[in-house]
């Protein structure tokens, strides 16, 4: 239902009913036009960040940017680039959703399709969404005491906890498409003499399949712009390292990060820069997701 | 309900029919993993607790209760995180206090003033906020804003220095664009997309009887919103701003640029301080021995912290649902 006209039109040959000026609807007014207010005070944060972003970083980004390795703070913004965080964001990041996606995925078909309304089914889903709200850098420390201290910095290791950031995301966001399959569908397939699990990968699964994508896709967006658990586990790099599974690499976040508290000019240009390429990948994952969202509309939420 | 049907409709296969017999064992397997997976965030949970409670063990061992102590200097081998919890405790207050009124005006501007057609570009943009990372809102925060603050909260400093509760919140000497309230407020910009996103599920769950027959007694969309909306829908609210709280708690690289990191004390909050994350993030590059101790006991009072906030945030939040659902 939509929210229903208070105060009737009153056109020609009609009555105005409405009462007269009064601090009723005096009051009423206000608080409409603090409303509206409320969403300008958000839009203006946001413009200034995204145009700051765009306007500095858009003078610095050229194919030369994109490609060339890590140099000194001091040298000035023509020189260098961010080559080698590209890469790493790249890495770390798709290692992270293979690691996380389909754990969570297995994690959500569990607690809909298996636990049902049981206990364990409950707390797993109640914790999952306690984790969606451990802080990040808590990510990094326990990768970092677990994994770090005894293999050395690793891309894997930041995948390792920026897998564990995305997990409960794409726990709580596929268990919630996984509802949405209708029951007729499961019933239909048991009443075809299918197993469960066949059940569940070849009609649940590909019912929801959609949500679960482009809520996994919103995982990764976040994750792609996550530098605390990149702080401890990943190390620093100035010249691009291939290889994920060994050795010190680097990532934007990061870059970003260590350029920020820079005197220099040229390395906070370089900062804008790689600030820019970020939003960027992040805009682009977030759009697939919503494309993906329109074309699979079938049991997405409207 | 459904649940039933399903396990009804599944345990035929189960029993009875010899062909049960013959459940395969790719079936039983596949439960097994997916049970596995389901535990996998319980034991990460639990694991963390543990690890980094034992890399913090001689903090805890060396230090005994002065780790609660004002007395952060790394250097003097003094390692009390008072400073660090206060900061954490008061950026997020300043977060929380700015978000919430703009948070709950948009989940009611979306729900009861926009049409349908209008509400979903207003989302879109909303949640774009949480998209910049955090990273990019502290390079923002610290090269463009802070400076810009600076000036800002000098004028409002020598305004207010010496009168009686605006001296001591918004005076001091010591003001830096780099302080308690920038952190808070980039915090705020941060937080703004979660709580909006929450308290507007809470607020749509008002039955839409009730709503007209506040219209029909002939109350303003104020006074309808003021007494339907608000009474149904504040339990959920407060479940919203606790998750926000937590949230606000727990940011870390953008809180790291921009609150000044001066493990201080103080009640001018344009003055410079420092947070339980940001702590972290800063220093343990440089750490060793009972100094990277600490910052890991840091890292357990923090998740201690947040998971005890969120766990109260999604109690509430899911009583509340349960209780709209039922009326």
């Amino acid at each position: 239902m939509m929210a229903v006209t208070t105060q009737p039109q009153g056109g020609p040959g009609q009555v105005d009913l409405r009462e007269p000026r009064s601090w009723r609807r005096t009051r009423n007014q206000l608080a409409t036009v603090l409303m509206a207010l409320s969403f300008v005070v958000v839009i203006v944060p946001l413009g200034f960040v995204l145009v700051t972003v765009i306007a500095k970083g858009a003078s610095i980004i050229s194919w030369h940017f994109l490609t060339g390795s890590i140099v000194p703070n001091v040298l000035p913004a023509n020189f260098g680039g961010m080559g080698p965080a590209i890469v790493g964001t790249l890495e770390i990041t798709a290692l992270a959703t293979v690691i996380a996606v389909p754990l969570g995925v297995l994690g959500a078909i569990y607690i809909n399709e298996y636990g049902g309304r049981g206990i364990l089914a409950r707390v797993v889903r109640f914790m999952s969404d306690v984790m969606t709200g451990v802080p990040s850098i808590i990510m990094g420390l326990f990768i970092f005491t677990l994994w770090t201290l005894h293999f050395q910095y690793s891309g894997l290791g930041g995948a390792l906890a920026l897998a564990c950031l995305m997990l409960p995301i794409v726990i709580r966001s596929s268990e919630e498409m996984l509802k949405l399959v209708p029951d007729s569908l499961r019933q239909g397939s048991y009443a075809l003499g299918a197993s469960k699990a066949r059940v569940t990968m070849t009609v649940v699964l590909p019912a929801a399949l959609g949500g679960i994508v482009s809520g996994a896709l919103l995982a990764v967006a976040r994750a792609a712009g996550e530098t605390a658990p990149l702080l401890f586990t990943i190390g620093i790099v100035t010249s691009v390292n291939r290889n994920v599974f060994s050795g010190a690499t680097t990532s934007l976040p990061s870059q970003i990060f260590l350029n920020a508290s820079q005197p220099y000019t040229g390395a906070q240009a370089r900062g804008w820069g790689a600030a820019l390429t970020l939003v960027v990948i992040a805009f682009i994952v977030m759009i697939a997701a919503r494309l993906v969202t329109a074309r699979f509309a079938k049991y997405s939420p409207s | 309900m459904s649940v039933a049907t399903r396990a009804d409709s599944a345990i035929p296969a189960e029993s009875a029919h010899p062909l049960a017999q013959r459940r395969p064992l790719g079936d039983r397997a596949f439960a097994i993993l997916a049970l596995a997976a389901g535990l996998l965030v319980l034991v990460i949970l639990v694991l963390i607790a543990i690890s980094t409670s034992q890399q913090a063990s001689s903090w805890f061992s060396t230090v005994g209760t002065g780790i609660f102590a004002y007395n952060w200097d790394p250097g003097q081998n003094q390692f009390g995180v008072l400073a660090f919890i206060y900061g954490t405790g008061i950026t997020a207050v300043i977060a929380v206090v700015l978000a919430v009124p703009v948070s709950i005006g948009i989940a009611l501007l979306l729900n009861e003033v926009v049409p349908r057609r209008m509400a979903a570009p207003i989302v879109y943009v909303v949640d774009l906020l949480a998209v910049v990372p955090s990273v990019v809102w502290g390079l923002w925060g610290i090269i463009v804003l802070a400076p810009w603050l600076n000036h800002i909260y000098g004028s409002i400093a020598s305004g207010v220095n010496g009168i009686w509760v605006l001296g001591f919140l918004f005076g001091g000497e010591n003001i830096s664009g780099a302080s308690f309230f920038t952190a808070g407020l980039i915090l705020a910009f941060m937080i703004t997309p979660i709580v909006t996103s929450l308290s507007r599920e809470v607020v749509a769950t008002t039955p839409s009887i009730d709503k007209q027959g506040a219209y029909a007694l002939g109350a303003t969309r104020w006074e309808m919103i003021r007494g339907v909306v608000w009474p149904h829908s504040q339990g959920g609210i407060v479940g919203a701003v606790l998750l926000g709280l937590g949230r606000a708690m727990g940011e870390t690289i953008a809180v790291a640029l921009v609150i000044g990191s001066s493990a201080t004390i103080t009640s001018h909050l344009f003055a410079p301080g420092y947070n339980l994350p940001a702590g972290i993030a800063n220093q343990f590059g440089e750490s060793s021995g009972v100094f990277r101790a600490a910052l890991m006991g840091m890292g357990v009072l923090l998740f201690a912290l947040t998971i005890i906030i969120n766990v109260i945030a999604r109690g509430v939040v899911q009583r509340s649902a349960r209780r709209a659902r039922g009326a």
